[in-house]
């Protein structure tokens, strides 16, 4: 199955748990105040979804290593390059 | 097992206007291989570069001999990494093929060190982990390649921390079985590369790498890159 096939099936899967718990069929009726709280958890869960994706991404952002010795250390390399190959014969 | 026993590398070089890069990468990786006494190859494949890379590499050739660097010739009106490997591999001898790009953004480092730890099927450089990292980079490239792995890990679920990264190691049957399997264009078929390995069941260990940003000649990242990568991202969504 594909990631989105997935996502689709997850998302069948919880949509209709929610639908039959919340959107009160007759037949399956949950005391009032459940329903009521469980009306708007997809609203709120999507919310928290992007509450953590902006958390973790500003986080990441944050802790991004810059390799500044890694970039010093290869300009040395470049010298080194340069000179041993010019004495190789190489004409650049 | 190439002949002999021992493990052989060969390293696929893609180039295109790389003229000035090539020389260094080429001395880099030669000083590396060398030092830790291992075999190995590279070739260099050129895309019918107007710069005169072609030339530097025959020069490159005479000095380090052709056993040890081979330049093949492409020309092709696009210019598609997966092309490129195809062609590099049919004259690869080694028995493990390690992709990487010309243009000096990727410092080289002890890729085998980690494959022989861990016999992995593949060894992908990651900037986002350990000490990998990058150099020369604003806020503002930082945040969307950090936004886009993010998206990626969360829509793919790849078991990898960097997909777009290009400095890899894979065995040769593995890459050869996965450039059958992938059929994605430019840096996308990176990312499907590991996706399949993956789901095809390989095991993919990971080095940190630092990525320096392009010593010489320009780098792009502008509104049409990140555009194809959302492309590229959403049909892999939908189709691995």
């Amino acid at each position: 199955m594909t990631k989105l096939g997935q996502w689709l099936c997850g998302l069948a899967l919880l949509g209709s748990a929610w639908a039959a718990l919340a959107l009160a069929p007759p037949g399956l009726q949950l005391p009032v105040p459940y329903r009521q709280a469980l009306l708007p958890l997809p609203v709120y869960l999507l919310v928290a979804f992007g509450c953590y994706s902006l958390a973790t991404v500003g986080y990441r952002l944050a802790t991004f290593n810059d390799c500044e010795e890694a970039a010093a250390e290869l300009q040395e390399h470049i010298s080194a390059a340069r000179a041993d190959l010019r004495r190789r014969g190489l004409r650049f | 097992m190439a002949a002999g026993g021992a493990d052989k590398f060969s390293v696929l070089l893609p180039t295109y206007n790389e003229r000035e890069n090539l020389p260094l990468v080429v001395w880099l990786l030669a000083r590396t291989f060398q030092e830790s006494g291992i075999n190995f190859e590279i070739i260099i494949i050129d895309d019918g570069s107007p710069d005169g890379t072609q030339e530097i590499a025959e020069q490159l050739e005479k000095i380090y001999g052709s056993a040890k660097i081979v330049m093949r010739e492409i020309i092709s009106v696009l210019f598609l990494s997966g092309t490129a490997y195809i062609h590099g591999m049919k004259h690869a001898t080694g028995n493990f093929i390690v992709i990487m790009d010309a243009d000096l953004s990727h410092h080289v480092s002890l890729y085998f060190i980690k494959q022989k730890e861990g016999n992995f099927d593949i060894v992908s450089g990651t900037r986002y982990k350990g000490d990998g990292g990058v150099y020369g980079w604003d806020l503002k490239r930082k945040l969307i390649s950090r936004g886009a792995n993010f998206l990626t890990q969360v829509l793919l679920r790849p078991g990898a921390s960097d997909l777009t990264g290009s400095f890899r190691l894979y065995r040769k049957e593995v890459l050869q079985k996965l450039m059958e399997k992938c059929v994605s264009k430019g840096y996308v078929f990176q990312m499907e590369m590991i996706v399949r390995a993956r789901q095809l069941g390989y095991t993919i260990g990971e080095v940190p790498i630092s990525f320096v940003d392009r010593v010489y000649g320009e780098s792009k990242l502008g509104g049409n890159e990140i555009v194809s990568f959302l492309k590229g991202l959403l049909t892999l969504f939908a189709t691995t």
